[in-house]
Formats: C-alpha cells, sequence, structure tokens
C-alpha cells in the first residue's frame, strides 16, 4: 500500500488528526474540546498558508 | 473518642496527597500506550477514546503508507534516539510494526520524509492521550 500526498494536503492531514488529539486532551468540557480542536486546525492550515507565501516571497 | 483538633486535621491534609495514586492511574495510561483510545475507553470516554484510536492508529498507517520509516532502538545519533522515542510511543502498532518488518526503509524522497513525520508525532500524541488519561483516572479532569 502506498498513500500519495502532496505537501499541502500531508500538511491538512496533520494538522486535522494533531487537532483533534489537543482538543480532547487540552481542554475539560466538550465545547471546550471542541472549540480548541478548531483554533488548532485553523492554526495549522493558517500556518501553512503564511509559510507559503513567506517561502513564495523569498523565492522571487 | 476525642474529635481531632484542627491542628491533627491540617497535618493529616498535608501529608495525604490531593490526588492520591490509584491502580486505575497507573493501568490506565499503560493500556493507553499499548492501545491508542485505550486508556479513555477503560475509564468510560468512550467516545474520546474512540476519536483518540483513529487519529493515531490513522497517522500511524498514512505514515507507514507513504513509505515513512521506523526507528529501531539504537545508541547512534540523538536525532535517531528521539525518533526511536516518539516511534515507540505508538505502543503496540510499533510492536506490531518491527515484527511484521513494516517501514524497513530509507528516505528516499520528501513524501517517505513526511511519512517518517507522521509515525513519530502519531507516537508522541499517543503519550500525550495516554497522559490525559491518568489525569482522568486521578480525577483531575473529569
Amino acid at each position: 500500500m502506498t498513500i500519495s500526498l502532496s505537501h499541502f494536503s500531508a500538511a491538512v492531514v496533520f494538522g486535522l488528526f494533531a487537532s483533534i488529539v489537543f482538543g480532547i486532551t487540552q481542554r475539560n468540557s466538550t465545547r471546550d474540546q471542541v472549540r480548541y480542536g478548531l483554533y488548532c486546525f485553523a492554526l495549522f492550515v493558517g500556518g501553512v498558508f503564511v509559510a507559503g507565501w513567506v517561502m513564495a516571497l523569498i523565492r522571487r | 473518642m476525642a474529635k481531632p483538633t484542627t491542628t491533627e486535621k491540617s497535618k493529616k491534609t498535608a501529608t495525604e496527597p490531593e490526588f492520591p495514586l490509584t491502580t486505575m492511574a497507573v493501568v490506565a495510561p499503560i493500556v493507553g500506550w499499548l492501545i491508542p483510545g485505550g486508556g479513555h475507553i477503560l475509564l468510560r470516554r468512550y467516545g474520546r477514546g474512540l476519536l483518540l484510536m483513529i487519529s493515531v492508529v490513522a497517522m500511524f498507517v498514512i505514515g507507514l503508507g507513504m513509505q515513512g520509516r521506523i526507528y529501531k532502538p539504537n545508541g547512534g545519533d540523538i536525532l535517531d534516539i528521539l525518533g526511536f522515542v516518539g516511534d515507540v510511543g505508538s505502543g503496540a502498532l510499533y510492536i506490531l510494526a518491527r515484527i511484521m518488518d513494516w517501514g524497513n526503509v530509507m528516505a528516499a524522497n520528501a513524501s517517505a520524509d513526511y511519512g517518517k513525520t507522521f509515525l513519530i508525532v502519531a507516537g508522541l500524541l499517543n503519550f500525550i492521550a495516554a497522559a490525559d488519561a491518568h489525569h482522568i483516572a486521578l480525577g483531575k479532569k473529569p
């Protein structure tokens, strides 16, 4: 079995699963867990875009 | 029988830990390490346990699918040692991978490098989940 993911899709999948674990383990109530999980996921994906633009600007 | 005085009570509370170590507080993180999410399921947090299991197992399987490398016990480069520590966090998944000789490849492309990272992070996330199971069993967390 071989899985081929692009850099972006790998980062999104990574962020998704890491956010689920962070949400569950770092907050107490279900509501807070969902909110923190979404917050972490947004930071992961947002970080990918920011890093992507920084690298694109450096390359120019 | 004489009632305990205030000083005796305060001495007693000072010696007793706030969250005493129970058998479950030892067993739950060990089960959680061996079976990702197992510690939470043992503590009847079925939803959380299932989500943790899906997350860690999915990251591990995706890591293997991307031709990620599984680290063996080693005493060489510090990064190799840390890679092994991360991988071993996956518990039974790591043992199974070693038995079946999965992940016995050298990273030859970027995808395999991402796969290696997926495998290490799956183990590290499982360590966090096991520590969370310990806190739930102690009563520090609902």
